[in-house]
């Protein structure tokens, strides 16, 4: 099969580039950029998406409207659209050319952390108006309740949706592409215009590619989703009268 | 650098005919993949609803591959992949006829068209077992029961997250100019080549993308309402 034996052989001849990108002898690249690109861009956008959450369900409206039009602003905006922002307006504020790897972490930043502040919100107005009162009734203040009783709770409930995010985030990492950032799908189109015969081979490789990262970690979503769901049903009810 | 200058950017006949022209093939894109994602989508729901096993695996992989390939490199895959595979009379002809918009449209439509299924899918999850009881009981044949009793109000369910699939593939429209679509953003880039208000052409850009945006979340929760106003009755 040519097709197969194609990909194959563009496979053995480029799994260097795909991987790690010309390193060591250029910049980091490839799947390894993606994932240190993606990673750092979730774990940045963590703290800052528990901020949002909390300045939105604050009762102070000069905390409350601000969140709420960051917020909409990018659930409404493209995401090449605040690539391109963050591409003239950083090296225009600080007067320094800023590489495309800072470019694209800072907008994966603001971007999944906007997301991902829906999703922190919705985990902690699920939870149970009696948790906030438990917790003032013990004596916490508005800080420690939610430091302590809250968030821990609400945070690990929505740990399926924080991975979930995650796979949208490496799934957005694709568009460091447009401005020349050397991740994957940039390796992928090097290797597609030196060989220019074999595109779609090429391609397939790539969305294979990510279809095995992503794929994998939406499964682990999943099981994550379904073992915690069973934690917090607690342990099976005790069968009181035994089947005849 | 130049002052900020929305006027010269706005009454600049070429640079507003470019921006428009730029609107109107994002229009184009998102409205037409729009309309092939949500009819496949039917398709495939209904595919799933035949029972048979193999084509509940086929319609499964089918939407796990679309939701965990990024929109773009299936983009990519279709514009330089498969149209490379295409017979020769077939490329030409697309290329006569706008071939970066015709697989922008089959590329977004195919891969919305996973999350339309997934949405209506859970829609129909939603409504009581008791209602496909009482249809038949009232003599509905299948086809009866889906079209009047089943579907509609599995479509008053599925309406937040259709609408929400709906805004991401309008924003998802962007992506086209990475194949060369001359759509909104593509056409921002040209503008901002030419006149080098760079500041200005992206606040117009951002403004038409976010009013757009805005206009079919509040079109999707007055449906909402109204559909909330029927629930009611």
């Amino acid at each position: 099969m040519s097709l197969f034996s194609n990909a194959l052989e563009i496979v053995r001849d480029n799994w260097l580039l795909l991987l790690v990108g010309q390193y060591p002898n250029g910049p980091l690249g490839g799947i390894a950029a993606t994932l240190i690109l993606s990673v750092l861009g979730i774990g940045l956008a963590f703290p800052l998406s528990v901020l949002v959450a909390l300045a939105r369900l604050s009762h102070r409206a000069w905390l409350r409207l601000p969140a709420l039009a960051l917020v909409y602003a990018v659930r409404g905006v493209p995401l090449l659209m605040i690539i391109f922002w963050v591409y003239f307006m950083f090296p225009l504020l600080l007067g320094v050319s800023v590489p495309g790897y800072a470019t694209m972490l800072c907008t994966l930043v603001l971007y999944e952390g906007a997301f991902l502040s829906e999703v922190v919100r919705a985990g902690i107005e699920a939870l149970p108006r009696g948790q906030m009162d438990a917790a003032r009734a013990l004596g916490h203040g508005y800080g420690g309740a939610m430091r302590f009783v809250i968030l821990p709770q609400a945070l690990y409930n929505m740990l399926p949706s924080i991975l979930s995010q995650f796979v949208s985030t490496i799934k957005d990492t694709t568009l460091g592409y447009v401005i020349n950032v050397p991740e994957l799908t940039f390796a992928a189109n090097q290797i597609n215009n030196r060989l220019l015969t074999k595109p779609f081979e090429v391609f397939l490789i790539l969305a294979l590619t990510y279809y095995a990262v992503c794929f994998s970690l939406t499964r682990l979503a999943g099981w994550l989703e379904s073992s915690i769901a069973a934690r917090r049903a607690g342990p099976a009810p005790v069968q009181l009268v035994a089947a005849q | 650098m130049q002052g900020f200058d929305l006027a010269a950017l706005l009454l600049n006949p070429q640079f507003a005919a470019m921006l428009g022209h730029g609107l109107v093939m994002t229009f184009v894109v998102a409205a037409g993949s729009w309309a092939l994602a949500m009819a496949l989508a039917f398709v495939l729901l209904a595919v799933r609803l035949t029972g048979s096993r193999i084509a509940e695996a086929a319609v499964g992989l089918y939407i796990s591959y679309h939701r965990n390939v990024p929109t773009l490199v299936q983009l990519m895959l279709w514009y330089f992949g498969i149209a490379s595979l295409l017979p020769d009379g077939l490329q030409e002809w697309l290329s006569d006829h706008n071939a970066e918009a015709i697989f922008a449209v089959v590329a977004l439509g195919l891969c919305q068209a996973a999350y339309f299924s997934e949405d209506l899918r859970s829609g129909l999850r939603s409504v009581g077992p008791g209602q496909t009881e009482a249809a038949r009981a009232l003599g509905h044949s299948y086809l009866g029961m889906m079209r009047f009793v089943l579907m509609p109000q599995a479509l008053r369910h599925a309406m937040p997250a259709l609408v929400n699939h709906t805004v991401s593939l309008f924003k998802n429209s962007s992506l086209a100019m990475a194949i060369g679509v001359v759509e909104l953003t593509h056409a921002v880039r040209e503008v901002e080549n030419e006149s080098f208000r760079t500041f200005e052409v992206y606040l117009v850009a951002t403004a038409l993308y976010l009013l757009c945006s805005l206009a079919i979340m509040a079109g999707g929760a007055m449906l909402g309402a109204r559909d909330a106003q029927v629930g009611v009755r």
